[in-house]
C-alpha cells in the first residue's frame, strides 16, 4: 500500500510541476505571449469570448499572480483547456485533441508496443546464446540504428516505399481522403496501409534501445546463482531461459520502458510531422507554427500524463513480476 | 556498472596514481575496440570537415543562391544541387560546424550540471537529496522535446545559444540519475573513508576522490548527451523552430522537406544532411557503446570457443 501511495505522490508531484512550468514559462519568456494574443485575435472575437479566452489561459489582469496560478491549475485538472486561437479559431481544445487522439494512441502505441516486445525477443535470444552468430550480428547494427534520427528514418522509408515506387505505400494522412470514416473492411484495411511506414519508422528507430538493455541484463542474469541452480535441476534450456533468465532480465527493461516513452513521444511528434498524420504530435507542431498556446500547454500536459501513467503501469508491472519490490514496500 | 573496475585500481593507493594507470589503460581499450575506432575515425572527420571546411569545396558562402537550381549531382557539384540553386556538398561540409559545436557544447554542459546534481545529492544527503532526486526524477519523465518545442516556441525562433540552453536545461536528468546511484555506491568505500578520518575537506574528497572513480560513467554520459543534443537540434531544426538561416544539416532538412525535395526529385539533399546527423549520432554511440564494455568487463564479446564452453 505504501508502495502505490509512494508512486501516486510521484505522479502528482511530477503533474504538478509541469502544469508549474507550463504557467510560468510564458511569464518569464520575453515578449507577451498576450499581447500576442490580442493581436491575434483583433476585431475576430467579442470582448466577451476575449475575456474568456484569456481567462482560459491564466491570465486575469486583475488578480495576483498567486490567484491566476491556482485558479489556472483548476482549469487544467477539470479539462477546460480553453479555446484553440490557432487555425480553428474558437474551436475548444478539447475537441481538437479529441479528434487526434485516437490516431497517435492506436500509431504511437501500436508501434511502440511492437518495438519493445520484438526487441526484448531479440534481446533476450542475443544475450542467451552469448557470442554466438546473432550475438555477433546484432549490437553493433542496433547501436547505429538507435542514433537514428527519426524523422530521416521516415524520410527515407518514403522515398524507397512510395517516392521510387510510385505509391506502392501511402506517405501522408491517415486514410484516403476520399473514403469515408466506418467500421468496414476496406477502411480499415486503407487506415492500416496508411500506418505501416510511420510504424515501421517508430519501429526501427526504437528497436535498438530495447535489443541492447535486454541483452546486457540477459548477460548479468546469467551468471547469477539461481540460474546456475536452474541447470543443476537439469531443467530445459527454454524454461531456464524464459522463467529464470529472462523474467528477471526484464525488470530494469520494464522501467527503462517507460522513462523513454518521453523520448518516444518526441520521435513521434517528428514522424507524425513527416507522415502528415494526423494526430497530437501533427497537432503540436500545427499549435507551433501558429503560436496557438492553448493548445500547446494542453498537448505538453497530455504528452506528460501520458508518460507518467505508462511509469506507473511499469511499476505496477514490476510489482507483480517481482515479489522483492513488493517486500520493500 | 563500473564497480568491477574500480574496485581494483583505487583501493588503498595514492588518489592520483591509479588514475593515472587507469587512464593509460582506458586509451588503450579505446584504441583496441574496433566499435571504438569505427566511431572515433568517423568522428575525426568530421572535426576536419568543421575546422576547415574550405579545403573540401571551393564555395565560400553555401547559403549563396550562386547556382542553378536542381542540378544533378555532377563534377563540379558533387551531391547537386537543391531547388534553390545552393550547392549540397559546400552546404553539408559547412554545416557540420554547428552540429558538432551543439554536440559538445550542449554535451558537455549537461554532463557537468549532472555531476554536479547527483554527486551533491549522494554526498549532501538527507533532505537535499530528497529535492534534488525529486527534481531528477521529475525532469527525467517530463517529455523533454514537447518541451524544447514549447520553450524554443516562447523564446522566439532560435539562435544558436536558445538551441544549446534549452538543450541543457532537458538533457541532464539522465545522466544525474545514474551519478547519484554510482556516488552513493562509492560512499562508505574505504579510500573514502581513509580521507575523511585524514580530517579533508567535503569538497577536495569529492573534487580529487570521487570525480577520478567516476571518469568511466562522466565520459559515458558526454557520450550519451552528445547524441541526445544533435539528434534534438536537428528535429528542431528540421521543424523550422532553429534559424532558417544558419548553416547546418538540420537547416538544409527544414529547406528541402519546406521544397518538397523527396517528392521533386532531388532526394539528395533530404537523405544526405540526415545520413550526417545519423552517421555523427552512431560515432558517438558506437563509442559509448565501446565504452561501456571496456568498463563493464561482463559485456565483452566472447570468442566464440569459450562461448560454447560455458554453454554446453
Amino acid at each position: 500500500m505504501r508502495f502505490v501511495g509512494r508512486r501516486l505522490g510521484f505522479f502528482v508531484l511530477t503533474l504538478w510541476a509541469a502544469l508549474t512550468l507550463n504557467f510560468f514559462i510564458p511569464r518569464f519568456m520575453p515578449g507577451s505571449p498576450v499581447t500576442a494574443l490580442r493581436v491575434r485575435t483583433h476585431n475576430q472575437l467579442s470582448p466577451e469570448k476575449l475575456q474568456e479566452l484569456l481567462t482560459a489561459y491564466g491570465f486575469k489582469p486583475n488578480q495576483n499572480v498567486f490567484v491566476q496560478y491556482i485558479d489556472y491549475l483548476g482549469n487544467m485538472v477539470t479539462g477546460h483547456w480553453g479555446i484553440s486561437i490557432g487555425a480553428s479559431l474558437g474551436t475548444p481544445v478539447r475537441t481538437l485533441i479529441g479528434q487526434a487522439l485516437p490516431w497517435t494512441i492506436g500509431l504511437v502505441g501500436a508501434a511502440t508496443i511492437i518495438g519493445f516486445v520484438l526487441g526484448s525477443l531479440l534481446g533476450v535470444v542475443a544475450g542467451w546464446k552469448r557470442g554466438g552468430k546473432i550475438d555477433s550480428v546484432l549490437p553493433p547494427v542496433f547501436v547505429v540504428t538507435s542514433a537514428l534520427p527519426y524523422f530521416w528514418v521516415g524520410l527515407l522509408l518514403i522515398l524507397v516505399f512510395s517516392v521510387w515506387t510510385n505509391g506502392f505505400l501511402p506517405s501522408d494522412f491517415n486514410y484516403d481522403p476520399d473514403l469515408v470514416p466506418e467500421f468496414s473492411g476496406p477502411f480499415v484495411a486503407n487506415v492500416v496501409k496508411h500506418a505501416i511506414l510511420p510504424a515501421a519508422t517508430i519501429v526501427i528507430t526504437s528497436i535498438g534501445a530495447w535489443v541492447l538493455t535486454m541483452r546486457n541484463n540477459m548477460i548479468t542474469t546469467i551468471a547469477e546463482d539461481y540460474v546456475r541452480m536452474g541447470r543443476a535441476k537439469g531443467l530445459s534450456n527454454g524454461r531456464i531461459m524464459i522463467h529464470y533468465a529472462a523474467r528477471n532480465a526484464m525488470l530494469p527493461n520494464l522501467s527503462g520502458f517507460a522513462m523513454s516513452l518521453g523520448f518516444v513521444i518526441s520521435g513521434s511528434i517528428l514522424v507524425e510531422y513527416v507522415f502528415n498524420y494526423p494526430g497530437l504530435g501533427y497537432l503540436l507542431y500545427n499549435s507551433v507554427q501558429n503560436t496557438d498556446y492553448p493548445l500547446m500547454q494542453a498537448l505538453f500536459m497530455l504528452f506528460t500524463v501520458a508518460v507518467l501513467v505508462a511509469l506507473l503501469i511499469c511499476d505496477f508491472a514490476i510489482a507483480w513480476l517481482d515479489p522483492r519490490s513488493r517486500a520493500k514496500a | 556498472m563500473t564497480a568491477l573496475l574500480l574496485d581494483s585500481g583505487t583501493a588503498g593507493a595514492k588518489p592520483s596514481a591509479p588514475t593515472r594507470r587507469r587512464g593509460g589503460g582506458l586509451l588503450r581499450a579505446v584504441l583496441s575496440s574496433k566499435k571504438a575506432m569505427v566511431g572515433l575515425v568517423l568522428f575525426l572527420i568530421f572535426a576536419i570537415f568543421a575546422i576547415a571546411p574550405g579545403w573540401f569545396t571551393s564555395v565560400d558562402d553555401p547559403n549563396k543562391l550562386a547556382f542553378p537550381p536542381s542540378l544533378p549531382p555532377s563534377a563540379d557539384h558533387w551531391l547537386g544541387t537543391t531547388a534553390l540553386g545552393q550547392d549540397i556538398w559546400a552546404q553539408l561540409v559547412y554545416g557540420t560546424r554547428q552540429s558538432l559545436v551543439i554536440a559538445l557544447v550542449a554535451g558537455w554542459f549537461a554532463t557537468v550540471l549532472s555531476v554536479i546534481v547527483g554527486v551533491s545529492a549522494a554526498y549532501l544527503g538527507g533532505a537535499a537529496d530528497d529535492v534534488l532526486s525529486s527534481i531528477t526524477n521529475i525532469f527525467l519523465v517530463l517529455p523533454t522535446f514537447p518541451l524544447i518545442i514549447v520553450l524554443a516556441t516562447y523564446a522566439g525562433k532560435g539562435t544558436l545559444s536558445v538551441v544549446l540552453i534549452v538543450l541543457i536545461v532537458t538533457g541532464w536528468s539522465y545522466g544525474a540519475n545514474q551519478m547519484r546511484a554510482q556516488a552513493l555506491s562509492l560512499r562508505n568505500r574505504d579510500f573514502l573513508e581513509s580521507a575523511r578520518v585524514r580530517g579533508e575537506r567535503r569538497s577536495y574528497i569529492i573534487v580529487v576522490e570521487v570525480l577520478p572513480t567516476m571518469i568511466s560513467l562522466i565520459v559515458a554520459n558526454f557520450l550519451g548527451a552528445a547524441v541526445y543534443s544533435v539528434l534534438t537540434a536537428a528535429g528542431l531544426q528540421f521543424l523550422g523552430l532553429g534559424d532558417p538561416n544558419s548553416i547546418s544539416w538540420g537547416t538544409m532538412l527544414y529547406w528541402s522537406q519546406n521544397q518538397q525535395a523527396l517528392q521533386t526529385g532531388s532526394p539528395l539533399w533530404s537523405i544526405a544532411p540526415g545520413l550526417c546527423v545519423a552517421l555523427l549520432g552512431a560515432s558517438f554511440a558506437l563509442i559509448n557503446y565501446a565504452f561501456d564494455e571496456i568498463s563493464n568487463p561482463a559485456l565483452r564479446p566472447v570468442r566464440r570457443r569459450r562461448a560454447k564452453r560455458l554453454h554446453a
